[in-house]
């Protein structure tokens, strides 16, 4: 598997998708917070964050005797680079020149 | 809900993995001739030891836009090339920002398997929330903050990579 298909499954799951959005909100969670707000065994939670943390999208920091869990959103930012920009350059830059033209006529 | 009588610490965490050598990387970092290649293309100038000084210099398009003489300033508090960067930042482009003081940055540049390494940088953004949305891209028309910066470095380096090879 490449890193993109690690990151690609990895956000294929609605539970998985859940656990970076509650980290969006408030970051550097340990285990018992992020599974106060699933109806799911810790073990269930375990797994899933596990997934994420091989796709590179949560990084895990030990602090004293806690395990935090980090949002980490540069996969997400090169699948952007990488993919998606490649296909609405061209919108953009039509955009762009609209822009331009409606300004110069300003 | 309980409240703890503990300081809340704010912190964020960028990780990417790079197919380069560690020192390519801090290179990358730490030289501005490389570093007005990624990112915002702004030169960083680093003085690579502790208590030495790290200043960030406006890109001619930011002057264009009225940027001040040094964007960004800090200092280094523990220079380990190449795997070790530890120093401070503030952003002084806005006035809000450069209220908030300066905050630590820690760089890791970590040797993995195959020529590549992990590059992960914790940004200790406590008492500091228009330097965070900053830093994490959260402000309308002022770039896309670490996520962007990196992706765009492990682009250089990779690029440069695979035309030497």
């Amino acid at each position: 598997m490449t890193d993109d298909d690690r990151v690609f499954k990895a956000l294929a799951d609605p539970t998985r998708r859940f656990l970076l959005d509650r980290l969006f909100e408030r970051d550097g969670r340990t285990l018992t917070e992020l599974e106060s707000e699933l109806e799911m065994t810790r073990f269930g939670v375990m797994k899933h964050l596990r997934v994420l943390e091989e796709a590179g999208l949560v990084v895990v920091h030990r602090s004293g005797r806690e395990k935090l869990h980090y949002l980490n959103p540069v996969p997400i930012r090169l699948i952007h680079d990488r993919w998606i920009d490649k296909y609405t350059e061209r919108q953009v830059s039509a955009l762009a020149d609209l822009k331009a033209e409606l300004e110069d006529q300003a | 809900m309980t409240t703890m009588a503990r300081t809340e610490v704010t912190t964020q965490v960028y990780r990417v993995y790079i197919k380069a050598s560690a020192q390519a990387i801090w290179d990358a970092i730490t030289q501005p001739e490389w570093n007005v290649r990624y990112g915002y293309q702004a030169p960083c100038e680093y003085e690579l030891r502790p208590g030495g000084a790290y200043r960030v210099l406006p890109s001619p398009e930011m002057v264009k836009y009225g940027a001040p003489e040094v964007i960004i300033d800090g200092e280094v508090v523990e220079a380990d090339p190449p795997h070790r960067l530890v120093q401070t930042w503030r952003a002084l482009w806005d006035p809000e920002m450069a209220a908030e003081g300066h905050t630590r940055v820690t760089w890791e540049i970590e040797e993995q398997d195959g020529g590549v390494c992990r590059l992960t940088v914790t940004h200790d953004v406590t008492d500091a929330p228009k330097s965070a949305a900053q830093l994490a891209g959260e402000i309308p028309n002022a770039g896309g903050g670490w996520s962007y910066i990196l992706s765009d470095l492990k682009t250089l380096l990779e690029t440069v990579n695979s035309l030497q090879s």
